[in-house]
């Protein structure tokens, strides 16, 4: 059980909410206070805009504890808009392939039960191809 | 029946204008054809209640279908979601039987902490209920903004009759004073009775259901007298709206209660979305009206009427304003996410929703 982890995170977890520099103005994330481009203090927190490209992948077989049910699943690194690169799970892809380049945008989605099913349910970001109007 | 239709004016009226300033729909992306469950269960030759039902994704519930709308709906609004000031949902499907669903959805789309919060039950018209109250808490001056959603992963029992359509979606409205809407509410009515004709009990998986007394003592009869007394009191008739939305289990339930209230087929049509994603619960009578407010056109009038069992209606009579025009084209449409479509097998199917015991 990491309950009092899971509830610190929750911003950027859920929303992609990280922190703008207000020296350099360098968006970043995971926000961690210290900007790491001129190493100034940077507190304002910056809801990123979720849409990034892959910047490459894999796919996950052999998965680890809590994520198993889900397998196969991939994992990639996704370069966002505003300059930080996550990682993170894509969902939704249907028959679609993974590309590297591929636009991809920010869902909220229900990652793992925190123990067994009687646990917590933690949600955070994956992303997903971007969705054409 | 017992109930008699109410003589007085008995409207939902607020004291200030109250109307819709943004909406969104989501609909998950995998869609199970009826003919699979027919496949499976009854050896293909059963008549289809629908084409095809909409299924989540294994990291979906209503908590994750909830942020999608209620971001769609925040993107019309065109607000800051710290001016909410209620994060409800409406759903027979919380992922917690403790824990508020709309905590979640509030902090995700950045609502919280000044906000009510809570979830709402009543089987099918959880949603439009929550609509309601922030009707009241607009209408009353108590709040500027308020987040009504309404949204089901629907449950039925394998082999069922309710498995061929229970889907998954639903949409979320932001309602706010009526200069600043989309669509205003003229009025709403409510009809409720204590009606026994579908429940699942607190540890069961799915529910239960009378058979065919859903049709007549508690859907035929909510929804038609919820409706005929709204436009009665209005001094409305089926020719004065442009459109209507029924709550829809199956095809056939919404297209016979339309006909009962005076709507024809094409009334109906822009709203009817069961065939194409099977009955998505608080969430179905909400879809239907993103689907119609997608191309609805200013000074038209909208009939929505919800049915809950156990049992209920809401009925909504709503008027399109120009703002609809330009705030439309700001999030994806009803029709975006009905578009998007995975076909899965009856095996998929069971996978995703966790219908096979793995210890």
């Amino acid at each position: 059980m990491e309950i009092p982890r899971h509830w610190r995170i929750k911003k950027q977890r859920y929303a992609l909410v990280g922190e703008v520099c207000p020296h350099c103005d360098a968006k970043i994330f995971p926000p961690r206070d210290v900007c790491p481009e001129c190493g100034g203090e940077a507190k304002t927190p910056f809801a990123f805009t979720g849409r990034g490209e892959i910047y490459s992948y894999t796919v996950m077989n052999d998965a680890p504890a809590g994520y198993q049910e889900s397998t196969p699943y991939t994992v990639a690194l996704v370069k966002l808009q505003e300059g930080p690169m996550v990682t993170a799970q894509l969902t939704d892809l249907g028959s679609q392939p993974v590309e590297i380049g591929m636009p991809v945008e920010m869902v909220t989605r229900r990652i793992r039960s925190d123990g067994d099913e009687r646990g917590m349910l933690v949600y955070g970001y994956k992303f997903r191809p971007v969705m054409q109007a | 029946m017992s109930e008699t239709q109410p003589q007085k004016d008995l409207l939902l009226k607020t004291n200030r204008s109250v109307g819709i300033v943004g909406y969104g729909a989501y609909v998950p992306q995998y869609r199970l054809p009826a003919a699979e469950v027919a496949r499976v269960w009854a050896g293909g030759e059963e008549g289809l209640p629908i084409k095809e039902k909409a299924v989540p994704g294994m990291d979906e519930d209503v908590i994750t279908m909830s942020i999608e709308a209620s971001r769609n709906a925040l993107k019309r609004a065109g607000i800051s979601p710290e001016e909410l000031r209620a994060v409800w949902i409406g759903s027979e499907s919380h992922p917690y039987a403790v824990k508020p669903s709309g905590t979640v959805v509030a902090e995700a789309i950045g609502a919280s902490p000044s906000i009510q919060s809570g979830d709402w039950e009543f089987a099918c018209k959880a949603g439009t209920e929550a609509m309601v109250a922030a009707m009241g808490l607009v209408g009353s001056g108590m709040a500027r903004y308020a987040l009504a959603v309404g949204m089901d992963t629907a449950q039925g029992r394998p082999g069922d009759a309710l498995e061929y359509t229970a889907g998954a979606g639903g949409a979320a409205y932001i309602l706010g004073p009526g200069e600043e809407s989309l669509a205003v509410i003229e009025a709403s009515y409510s009809f409720v009775s204590d009606t026994p004709d579908f429940w699942r009990r607190a540890e069961a998986k799915y529910p239960e259901h009378g058979q065919r007394f859903t049709g007549e003592p508690a859907y035929f009869h909510h929804i038609s007298s919820a409706g005929k007394a709204l436009m009665q009191m209005m001094g409305t008739s089926a020719g004065d709206y442009q459109y209507a939305v029924f709550h829809q289990p199956n095809t056939k339930f919404p297209q016979r209660v339309a006909g009962m209230l005076g709507f024809s087929a094409e009334q109906i049509k822009p709203g009817l979305l069961v065939p194409v994603i099977g009955n998505t619960y608080a969430g179905a009578a909400m879809i239907g009206l993103t689907a119609t407010l997608d191309v609805a056109q200013p000074g038209d009038r909208i009939l929505m009427v919800s049915f809950g069992s156990g049992a209920g209606s809401d009925a909504f009579s709503i008027l399109v304003t120009d703002a609809l025009l330009e705030r439309r084209e700001k999030a994806l449409r009803t029709a975006d996410y009905i578009a998007r479509r995975t076909e899965i097998d009856y095996a998929t199917y069971v996978r995703l929703r966790g219908k096979l015991a793995m210890k």
